[in-house]
């Protein structure tokens, strides 16, 4: 049951925060919502029911250091389409180790 | 100087088909129950990073790109880098959304011991607008402030 309560919370929060990106001009204001928190609402939403606030705010100091990460991997996504002209899925793709390398090496110096 | 103005333009819900609807929805669902399952899994320290991955982003961009080329296409230019460079603007735009997500998080962390759960949430969400709306102002009005200096030769 709780399964099905995360896949149709998690669905529609991130589907709506996708939604605001379209709807938006200057394409610069609309890549704002590409890094919503839409997935930690819902998330953070159902941990606080599950599990408790202070259960919840451990995740949300991992976020900070996931959402670092995050601006190393749009700046490299920006750089591999805009100077390097790679299609969108092969930028946003390749652009993933640099998430994953810069969350490690955050979380392994100041979380471990 | 002119500052950009935000538009709103509904219009634009109707180019996005309803697969593109389902695959994000399908996204996000996966990226909530993968984050909770690592959580449960491995604990929260673990959990919590995956509640800034950059689940829907490729699927965002690719979307953006297509349009972006369809539109020439109709136009009748058939090859363009239109698509990517509006897709790396997008990329552009995530990148201060993510500094604001930090805002967020930190909000999160710090006030979600102490305070009712649904008003931490909703101040860290606004924490989150505040300063993406901030930080990209703030970087349109140097975008502009520099453009401006350039025309005008001043130091």
């Amino acid at each position: 049951m709780e399964l099905l309560i995360r896949v149709l919370i998690g669905g529609a929060i991130v589907s709506a925060f996708a939604l605001a990106g379209d709807i938006f001009k200057p394409k610069s204001f609309a890549g704002l919502f590409a890094a919503a928190p839409s997935v930690a609402l819902a998330s953070l939403g159902l941990t606080i029911l599950n599990d408790g606030a202070a259960y919840a705010a451990v995740e949300a100091r991992s976020m900070a250091i996931a959402a670092v990460a995050f601006f190393f991997y749009a700046r490299c996504c920006a750089y591999l389409m805009g100077t390097r002209h790679l299609t969108a899925l092969s930028a946003t793709l390749c652009s993933l180790p640099v998430w994953a390398a810069v969350s490690w090496a955050l979380w392994a110096l100041l979380l471990a | 100087m002119m500052l950009v103005r935000v538009r709103v333009n509904f219009s634009a819900l109707r180019k996005v088909a309803i697969h593109e609807y389902v695959s994000r929805f399908v996204l996000g669902a996966a990226i909530t129950v993968v984050a909770g399952l690592i959580a449960r899994r491995f604990g929260p320290v673990a959990g919590g990073v995956f509640l800034a991955f950059p689940a829907i982003f490729p699927a965002s961009a690719t979307l953006l790109e297509k349009h972006q080329r369809q539109k020439k296409q109709r136009a009748g230019i058939r090859f363009t880098l239109r698509g990517r460079l509006a897709a790396a603007i997008d990329a552009r735009g995530a990148a201060l959304g993510s500094i604001a997500l930090i805002g967020f998080a930190l909000v999160c962390w710090r006030a979600l011991p102490q305070h009712r759960p649904v008003w931490v949430m909703s101040l860290a969400l606004a924490v989150w607008l505040a300063c993406a709306i901030a930080l990209w102002r703030l970087r349109q009005s140097h975008a502009l402030w520099c453009a401006h200096r350039r025309r005008t030769g001043s130091p």
